[in-house]
């Protein structure tokens, strides 16, 4: 059965003369039960999905529904079976910690200690901060009393909007752990994420850029789909890397990754070819290796081609 | 080749109430440098870039950043860097040109040098048809490409970036951090922070605050000797996960 289905979503922002096309025609299939993720930049469109999604603002043209809900018809009965985290803090800052989660449960009319155990699992990193105005709490566990207050009503689908966007690394992999933990208890989860690596955490992913899906797909078959043999370039002079095989016409593409270049070349030809150049301009202590593309990699090379 | 650092601080403190949100940090930034800036969400690091831009006051210890001491000569620093924050730092509802004219303005720029670098700018990000556009009908990836065109307008010696790349495309994000290397290679300074950590591998040197204080300062190449890490990403995850949030 699927949970969040859309057919042909678009979306356009008018301001004066200007306009934005926010969204351009998007179809979703995600059935209950999936871990999906939106990856894709700032203004890709992430946001004005979300809010159509959970039913905040609607579409200019085309459907969706949630749970068999629509979200235009419906709204009223799918706002109580769903939960949603905002990309900005949105809970009271002046109110404690326990008084926000209380408020939202009086809100969707569900008894708070009642609810307890739905929540227990963040919510117990929150204990000892029970009685601190929220607006105090440290970016970490404001994150976690945003999701506590979202799922205190035991909603089915849960969606969040770029929980992790500015949040250091080790805190960014401890916040999948809990969405994974809530996935196995069989909750229909939707998040957004600008971060490329986060992808492979997701059962599924949409890769969305300037209002239109890239691809949807699981991680390691949007893997499979790059068609291109891909290199990693290690020299001892990574800082000219870029600069000497600007003038290389075999490279197709040189992009940075870290400790290494990601290349690749229009011919079979190409790595040899490129590596002798590289020693003619006096790079030393070359590798170059065939690697497996990453999402990152395969989001650059379809959006090139979109 | 060395010359006088960029920025020398010794056991700089600052202190909210009873909390050490910085904790005695000493380290030197050289002329030339990309110095990566890395730590843990409240670790310290927007506190520790703020007393050295000269926007607020250090409890203890010294710090001089371009030869002007952080407690007396605040003013000249501001005057003197770049500085890039993390979201977004120019007016929406200004015109590309506009906001140029206005920072130039801030900077002191002349009007003669102010439209020879705002051509040459517009120029370089292929703005020139849309100068006279609102800068919110730009793409996020432009707008932050335009903020650090912005904040080297005055050709500063040294700029501070806040996560400059923060939700920018994979693409844009690349390009900026080339962008970085050039202004870089001519012989200024960059001071940067940064979640991303295939960033963090570019940097000619780099820090780890944990809780306030500086637990990792080097070159990549010598951090990955010194703690047995492949890379950054693993090196930042041992360093800052005991801290917890």
């Amino acid at each position: 059965m699927d949970s969040i289905i859309a057919r042909t979503l678009s979306k356009t922002y008018r301001s004066g003369k200007s306009e934005t096309h926010a969204l351009r025609g998007i179809d979703l299939d995600i059935p209950a039960g999936e871990l999906f993720g939106l990856v894709g930049p700032d203004g890709a469109g992430k946001t004005t999905l979300i809010r159509i999604l959970v039913s905040l603002i609607l579409p200019d043209q085309g459907t969706a529904s949630v749970g068999g809900m629509d979200v235009v018809r419906d709204y009223g009965l799918l706002r109580r079976r769903i939960g949603y985290v905002p990309g900005r803090f949105s809970l009271y800052q002046d109110l404690t910690v326990q008084e926000n989660l209380h408020f939202f449960a009086s809100v969707f009319g569900v008894n708070a200690d009642e609810q307890y155990g739905s929540v227990r699992e963040i919510y117990k990193y929150l204990e000892p901060f029970r009685n601190r105005k929220a607006g105090q709490l440290s970016g970490g566990m404001k994150q976690k009393l945003a999701l506590s207050c979202a799922l205190i009503h035991h909603p089915s689908v849960l969606f969040l909007d770029e929980p992790t966007t500015g949040v250091d690394a080790v805190s960014r992999k401890e916040f999948w752990i809990l969405l994974s933990q809530l996935r196995s208890q069989g909750m229909t989860i939707f998040v957004s994420t600008p971060y490329m690596d986060e992808a492979a955490r997701c059962d599924r992913v949409g890769l969305i850029q300037e209002g239109k899906m890239l691809r949807i797909d699981t991680p390691s078959a949007i893997v499979r789909e790059f068609p291109l043999t891909l290199y990693a370039l290690s020299t001892d002079r990574m800082s000219r890397v870029k600069a000497d095989l600007s003038g290389c016409a075999e490279v197709r593409s040189a992009f940075a990754f870290g400790t290494n270049y990601h290349l690749t070349f229009y011919t079979e030809e190409g790595p040899r070819t490129c590596v002798h150049l590289l020693q003619q301009k006096g790079h030393s202590s070359i590798r170059l290796e065939v690697i497996q593309p990453g999402i990152e990699d395969c989001f650059m090379y379809f959006m090139k081609e979109a | 080749m060395k010359g006088n650092p960029v920025i020398r601080a010794n056991d700089l403190t600052r202190r909210f109430g009873n909390f050490v949100a910085v904790d005695r940090i000493s380290f030197e930034v050289h002329p030339g440098e990309l110095f990566g800036f890395l730590g843990a969400n409240g670790a310290g690091k927007t506190t520790a870039m703020r007393m050295l831009s000269g926007l607020i006051r250090p409890t203890s210890g010294t710090a001089i950043v371009l030869g002007y001491d952080v407690y007396r000569q605040s003013e000249a620093i501001k005057r003197s860097i770049g500085y890039m924050s993390q979201r977004f730092s120019l007016y929406e509802d200004l015109t590309i040109m506009e906001n140029i004219r206005f920072y130039g303005g801030i900077y002191g720029l002349n009007a003669h040098l102010l439209s020879q670098r705002a051509d040459e700018m517009l120029t370089q990000l292929d703005l020139k048809h849309q100068r006279d556009q609102l800068v919110r009908s730009l793409p996020t990836g432009w707008r932050q490409k335009l903020a650090f065109a912005v904040a080297i307008l005055h050709r500063p010696r040294l700029v501070f970036l806040d996560e400059p790349t923060g939700g920018v495309d994979p693409i844009v994000r690349r390009e900026f951090w080339e962008w970085i290397l050039d202004y870089v290679a001519q012989g200024n300074t960059v001071f940067a922070t940064t979640h991303y950590m295939d960033e963090a591998e570019y940097c000619s040197r780099l820090s780890v605050m944990v809780n306030g204080r500086i637990a990792a300062i080097g070159s990549p190449l010598e951090l990955r000797g010194h703690f047995g890490v492949h890379d950054m990403e693993e090196l930042f995850l041992n360093l800052a996960a005991s801290t917890g949030t």
